[in-house]
């Protein structure tokens, strides 16, 4: 009979190989993967990322931040058996038995130079400096490319049509891993169209924030000089002090 | 009494959202006076703008199914209860209503792009594609002259009609020949309507980006011809026939230097100002030439 204990116990069996290190005999579940064609057996519950680093792989491109965010791990795969191409990070994706992977670690993209405050706020500024955004045929192959879930073919969409709104709200949580990019038939670099976009609608399409001019008035008319200069006068007991009791959000 | 109003899908493509905006404006608000609520489609993307000929090219007919689809979506979600999709622009008709048939068509080429799109629904043909004007020659007689607030009286005004709208045959939405329909519209709102042999003379399309000149002697042709006719006007359905023939105008002057302009509007800008709209609602800004006089 499982008692609550012993499933707790196999939950911590099954995370120690991550917590304590990596140590052979500890391992309970193995798998296969295939690094550029190369069998190794790696532990199940690793990453992409640290499957290969303990297969003995030493990341120097294609690593960052490990956490999901900065898009330098794209990873491309198959799995046995499956026709279907896959992609994912490799710092978020665990292995699986049987995985025929490849590192991106660069996407090779024209990034067009371009000043945000020289161009009209109008679907013209992307055919001006990405014209092979008009090529999309709505295959959708970006999207299902994508690592965050976003959809991009929808916010490519966006961009033809002018709509920047949309384009800017769709590709907000793009880390720029470049799989979209990479699968595009029509070779558009979707993260490139979508920077130009989220700039131009920061610059032009969103309300000006109007407490934060006013601040900024404020400030150069010297409104907290007077407390500035009293801080940086004060002596260190004072400081200490003011910072231990100040009002803090958690609170 | 109100009307009832009867919601429609309704694609607009690309251009009526950017230059052609007051197509759309003007168009919606129109419709909506008809008793018809013309209700976007959701998440649509561009239509290809021209129906691919290369044989087996599946993929560039991708992007319409995939609005049809958003047809049956709207009607599962209670948004419309209409399998009809409404176009505006003569060019998305003409690409949806073409690929729409050869899907229909060939169950075979439809169960590929059914499969390449797995994400999505499956597109099961029962959408129909129509223009706007198909739509409007449906109503009861007289719905459009019972609303008309200021007649057009005495303004001749020649329909144009371009390519799309009319072939091949098998899409075309009236007498490829002698079409009436837009002009039934321009009559019903107490404009002259000027027939001319040259209103579905090809107006050189998107040959307008490498070629002006060839455009620019097309365009020549169509607009004197409806000048010797007695045309003040010209109106059209579609953006890039609207672009050619006003846009480029300038170019017809380089090459014949006697030619006078004359004003081209969207059939539903001259709809709106019979029906008493306000200029915001006509949209007259993008036009090159709005002659105050003729619309008094």
């Amino acid at each position: 009979m499982k008692t609550e204990e012993s499933i707790m116990q196999r939950i911590a069996d099954a995370a120690k190989s991550v917590t304590r290190g990596v140590d052979a005999k500890d391992i309970e579940h193995w798998v296969t993967i295939y690094i550029m064609g190369r069998a190794y057996k790696v532990p199940a519950d690793l990453t992409i990322l640290t499957a290969m680093e303990y297969a003995g792989y030493r990341f120097v491109r294609g690593v960052g931040c490990r956490q999901g965010f900065c898009g330098a791990c794209s990873t491309v795969y198959r799995k046995e058996g499956e026709y279907k191409l896959q992609t994912g990070m490799a710092c978020q994706t665990r292995v699986e038995d049987g995985m025929y992977l490849v590192q991106i670690p660069f996407a090779p993209a024209e990034k067009a130079a371009y000043d945000i405050s020289k161009e009209s706020y109008d679907a013209s500024v992307f055919l001006k400096f990405y014209p092979e955004v008009a090529r999309c045929v709505s295959c959708n192959t970006c999207t299902k490319s994508c690592p965050q879930d976003l959809e991009v073919m929808d916010y490519v969409q966006a961009a033809i049509r002018g709509d920047f709104q949309s384009l800017a709200e769709g590709s907000f949580d793009c880390i720029q891993c470049g799989l979209c990019a990479m699968r595009c038939p029509a070779d558009i670099v979707q993260y490139n169209v979508a920077q130009l976009g989220r700039r131009m609608y920061g610059r032009y399409g969103m309300p000006v924030p109007k407490h934060l001019i006013t601040r900024l008035q404020e400030i150069e008319a010297g409104k907290f000089r007077a407390r500035m200069d009293q801080l940086v006068a004060a002596p260190r007991e004072q400081l200490e002090k003011l910072y231990a009791s100040r009002v803090r959000e958690a609170d | 009494m109100e009307p009832d109003i009867h919601k429609f899908p309704y694609y607009p493509g690309c251009t009526l959202k950017t230059t052609a905006r007051n197509f759309e404006v003007s168009a919606l608000a129109c419709a909506k006076k008809l008793g018809i609520e013309l209700v976007e489609l959701p998440r649509w993307n561009c239509c290809g703008t021209v129906f691919s000929l290369t044989d087996d090219d599946l993929i560039h007919h991708v992007a319409a199914v995939r609005n049809l689809i958003r047809v049956q979506e709207m009607n599962r979600d209670g948004m419309v209860e209409e399998n009809r999709l409404v176009t505006l622009c003569s060019m998305c008709f003409n690409t949806l209503k073409r690929v729409n048939l050869l899907v229909k068509e060939n169950p075979e080429n439809l169960e590929k792009i059914n499969n390449f799109m797995y994400l999505e629904d499956d597109y099961e043909g029962n959408v129909e594609v129509i223009h706007f004007l198909e739509l409007l020659r449906e109503l009861d007689p007289g719905a459009i002259s019972q609303r008309v607030e200021r007649p057009l009286t005495g303004l001749r005004v020649a329909p144009y009609y371009g390519c799309l709208m009319l072939r091949p045959r098998e899409v075309g939405i009236d007498d490829p020949e002698d079409p009436t329909i837009q002009g039934a519209i321009l009559a019903a709102v107490g404009a002259e309507v000027i027939y001319n042999s040259y209103m579905k003379v090809c107006c050189g399309s998107y040959q307008t980006v490498n070629d002006k000149s060839a455009v620019a002697r097309l365009v020549y042709d169509i607009l004197s011809h409806a000048q010797a006719d007695g045309a003040q006007a010209i109106v059209t359905s579609c953006p890039l026939c609207a672009y050619n023939l006003d846009s480029r105008q300038k170019e017809v002057r380089e090459i014949y230097p006697d030619f006078e302009q004359i004003p081209v509007f969207y059939f539903t800008q001259l709809m709106a100002v019979a029906f008493g709209f306000g200029a915001d609602l006509c949209g007259f800004d993008p036009n090159q030439l709005v002659p105050e006089h003729l619309l008094k």
